[in-house]
């Protein structure tokens, strides 16, 4: 070890690694439905890329997570958006691409991705 | 990128309760599921609950599992980290309200009351990876003292916060390395002292197991402060777990350069190496320690003159405990300040405990200094199990004494507990009920002493000894009420011509249960009765005629064929044969033998 700089260095990039072990407080949640219909319709990759890109970006409070069916079976994989003191939003057949505009739009600038959402897909 | 990962207790607690097994079970379901690339399984330090163990917390959801066996890893896998649904019914029954939500553990009430300090990342970092202990701002500390501090400095802030050694004397640590640094010698010493040795005390091996490094980096600050080049940590080998992930986190160190020649680039070096002691208490007193250290047999010699200016191999040495040591970084990142704004007037920061005895939450907690014990026992550690009554509680092992309830919402610091006739020791805080017979825990911290006495004092190897003695006879029924002035006044003896620490305290259990249990004492010699039916030979073992149904059980489990009587015709139990073991009062479904 030479100087400060090179271990900082170390702990960031330690840091991401293990940041997932801290209890986020009360912040935004990112909920995948991982039933057997959610995996059949690729919900994993989804499940990634989301604890990907929240870890790339470095957003604290924001945890992603996983539940069961939620009865839409036809529109997996759905992911569910819970932001405190705003309606939820739900996301219907998800891919890993349109991960990113997500945590861009709605996670980061706080604009849902509308076309995305079930009621878009309803309409 | 692991979206999810599993952390398991690999500390001595769940380690021998299988779950090294669990983690390989683990690793392999994972790997069965296909999620290796997704799920990371980590072995961590201890996570305090240790009555809960073998523990496992699952994270991003923070679930916390307790009890788990090998037989649940499959649907832990197959539900909770393939489906997202959390298995309920193993869940610590705390973290689970009735509307079916998942609280937070930091929500229940063994961990709210806590403070973290010297634990911070035990449970939470893998302990054999320095980069996990380097993400939490590990050796931070050691390159701010090297590359912004002068020496100085870095005593002044250990000064200033009000740092006292954690392993029981409750001496100022920022002193002894002032101390130290004022003496000039080409070669000066830091040590460890790992050598706990309090029965029912883990709290320092709970540290070593969970979070290696911090020791070490503390000692290389002390280092730096004193002017001092190598140290050493005396660890006892009955430690495996500690000694093994001990030496990998020195040989980590060594790779990143932060141990060795020229740490950071500033011309520092410093060294540790590791001294296994045989498990003899007295080396946890520090002039037995070092002499331990130079190769010759454990023994303490007068003090002064003082470690700090003749210590190890005759040069000014600071010997440090386990749990001090593990301050030290959070100081220096965080100022001397914030660890002061912690704890009494006096007694700054937090304290450990390891809890044991008759409480519900069997552990380690940390809290700050000046909690009381009612709060350490009733709210974190659950009360005492079986709706029994507190009756004392025992902190400072072979050395302190016994707390009554009457001093139960005393706040716990060092003076606090000095002026009731116990001391804060290094930890140990062992829960005794009403089912418990003080003359007996007396006796038994007796027998610790007089087994580890060195016997290089007489007051200590004969005074313990005859002490023990009259013990035994009071127990036995044979005390006298002289006996127990005699047993007092010898108590004083040794505690006022004893050579070290250890002799000088080990009456302390007699006195502090004749200052608050002497009517348990009187009982023992006057009605020749153990109060709380412990002590054998003052108890019998009697079959109440009218509740017996007659039914032979009890003559059947007796293992010294001591009852007499066959199914219908009465019972008897025959006083000379019998050994007290109970189990025919376990037996009986009518309750009909009672301990008198």
């Amino acid at each position: 070890m030479k100087s400060l700089e090179e271990l900082k260095a170390i702990r960031d990039k330690a840091k991401s690694a293990i940041n997932v072990r801290e209890e986020s407080d009360a912040g935004t949640r990112i909920v995948v439905g991982m039933a057997t219909c959610g995996i059949a319709a690729g919900a994993r990759p989804v499940l990634n890329a989301f604890a990907e890109e929240v870890n790339r970006r470095g957003l604290k409070d924001v945890m992603v997570t996983q539940t069961g069916c939620i009865g839409i079976c036809q529109y997996e994989p759905v992911v569910e958006v819970y932001v405190p003191g705003q309606e939820k939003v739900t996301y219907v057949k998800m891919t890993r691409e349109k991960v990113a505009e997500v945590i861009t739009e709605h996670i980061v600038n706080g604009r849902p991705v509308t076309a995305y959402t079930i009621g878009a897909y309803q309409n | 990128m692991y979206r999810s990962q599993v952390l398991i207790c690999g500390g001595t607690g769940c380690t021998s309760s299988h779950s090294l097994k669990i983690i390989e079970a683990m690793e392999a379901e994972i790997k069965a599921a296909g999620l290796e690339n997704d799920v990371n399984v980590v072995k961590t330090g201890c996570f305090g609950l240790c009555a809960l163990g073998p523990i496992m917390i699952v994270y991003p959801e923070g679930c916390f599992y307790s009890m788990v066996t090998v037989d649940d890893v499959k649907e832990i896998v197959q539900e909770h980290l393939l489906k997202g649904r959390i298995v309920k019914r193993l869940l610590f029954k705390e973290t689970f309200t009735e509307s079916n939500d998942v609280k937070s553990l930091n929500e229940t009430d063994f961990y709210k009351h806590q403070k973290r300090v010297a634990l911070r990342n035990c449970g939470v970092i893998n302990p054999e990876v320095i980069d996990e202990y380097i993400a939490m701002d590990g050796y931070q500390a050691l390159g701010k003292v090297l590359t912004e501090m002068k020496p100085e400095d870095v005593i002044q802030t250990i000064l200033d916060s009000g740092l006292r050694g954690r392993g029981g004397g409750g001496f100022p640590t920022g002193l002894k390395w002032k101390l130290a640094a004022g003496n000039a010698a080409d070669q000066k010493y830091v040590c460890c002292n790992a050598d706990e040795g309090d029965p029912g005390a883990f709290m320092d091996r709970s540290v070593l197991e969970g979070d290696p490094h911090v020791v070490l980096e503390a000692m290389a600050i002390a280092g730096y402060a004193i002017g001092a080049t190598q140290g050493y940590i005396y660890v006892r080998a009955e430690y495996p777990i500690a000694v093994e992930r001990l030496q990998i986190a020195i040989d980590q160190a060594h790779e990143y350069g932060l141990l060795g020649k020229n740490i950071f680039d500033t011309g520092f070096d410093f060294d540790i190496e590791l001294r296994l002691g045989a498990g003899a208490f007295v080396c946890g007193e520090e002039t037995a320690l070092m002499t331990s250290i130079e190769g010759n047999r454990g023994e303490p010699r007068p003090r002064p003159p003082y470690p700090a200016v003749k210590g190890l191999f005759n040069k000014p040495t600071i010997l440090n405990n386990v749990e001090t040591s593990a301050n030290i970084p959070q100081i220096i990142l965080n100022g001397a300040d914030w660890f002061a704004s912690m704890g009494t007037e006096k007694s700054k920061g937090t304290k450990v405990f390891a809890l044991g005895g008759k409480i519900e939450h069997t552990g380690l907690v940390e809290v700050p200094m000046g909690t009381t014990l009612r709060t350490v026992i009733e709210d974190i550690g659950g009360g005492i199990p079986n709706g029994k009554k507190f009756k004392a509680a025992q902190t400072g092992g072979p050395s302190g004494g016994c707390i009554p309830a009457e001093h139960f919402d005393i706040p716990i610091d060092y003076d606090n507990l000095i002026s009731i006739g116990s001391m804060m020791g290094s930890g140990g805080l062992i829960v005794m009920d009403e089912d418990t017979c003080m003359v007996d825990i007396a006796k038994f911290f007796l027998e610790f002493t007089v087994d580890e006495s060195c016997g290089k004092c007489t007051p200590c190897r004969v005074g313990t000894k005859r002490l023990l003695e009259i013990l035994d006879k009071i127990t036995k029924g044979n005390g006298t009420l002289e006996d127990i002035d005699k047993m007092e006044e010898l108590c004083y003896y040794i505690k006022e011509n004893a050579l070290c620490g250890l002799g000088q305290t080990a009456p302390n259990p007699v006195l502090s249960t004749l200052k608050f249990f002497r009517d348990e004492y009187v009982a023992h010699v006057v009605d020749k009765k153990c109060p709380a039916g412990v002590c054998k030979s003052l108890t019998q073992y009697v079959i109440d005629d009218e509740k017996c149904k007659k039914c032979s059980l009890c003559t059947r489990v007796c293992p010294v064929g001591a009852i007499q009587g066959t199914v219908k015709n009465p019972h008897h139990i025959d006083q000379s044969k019998c050994i007290k073991c109970g189990a025919c009062a376990d037996a009986c479904k009518f309750k009909a033998i009672v301990k008198k």
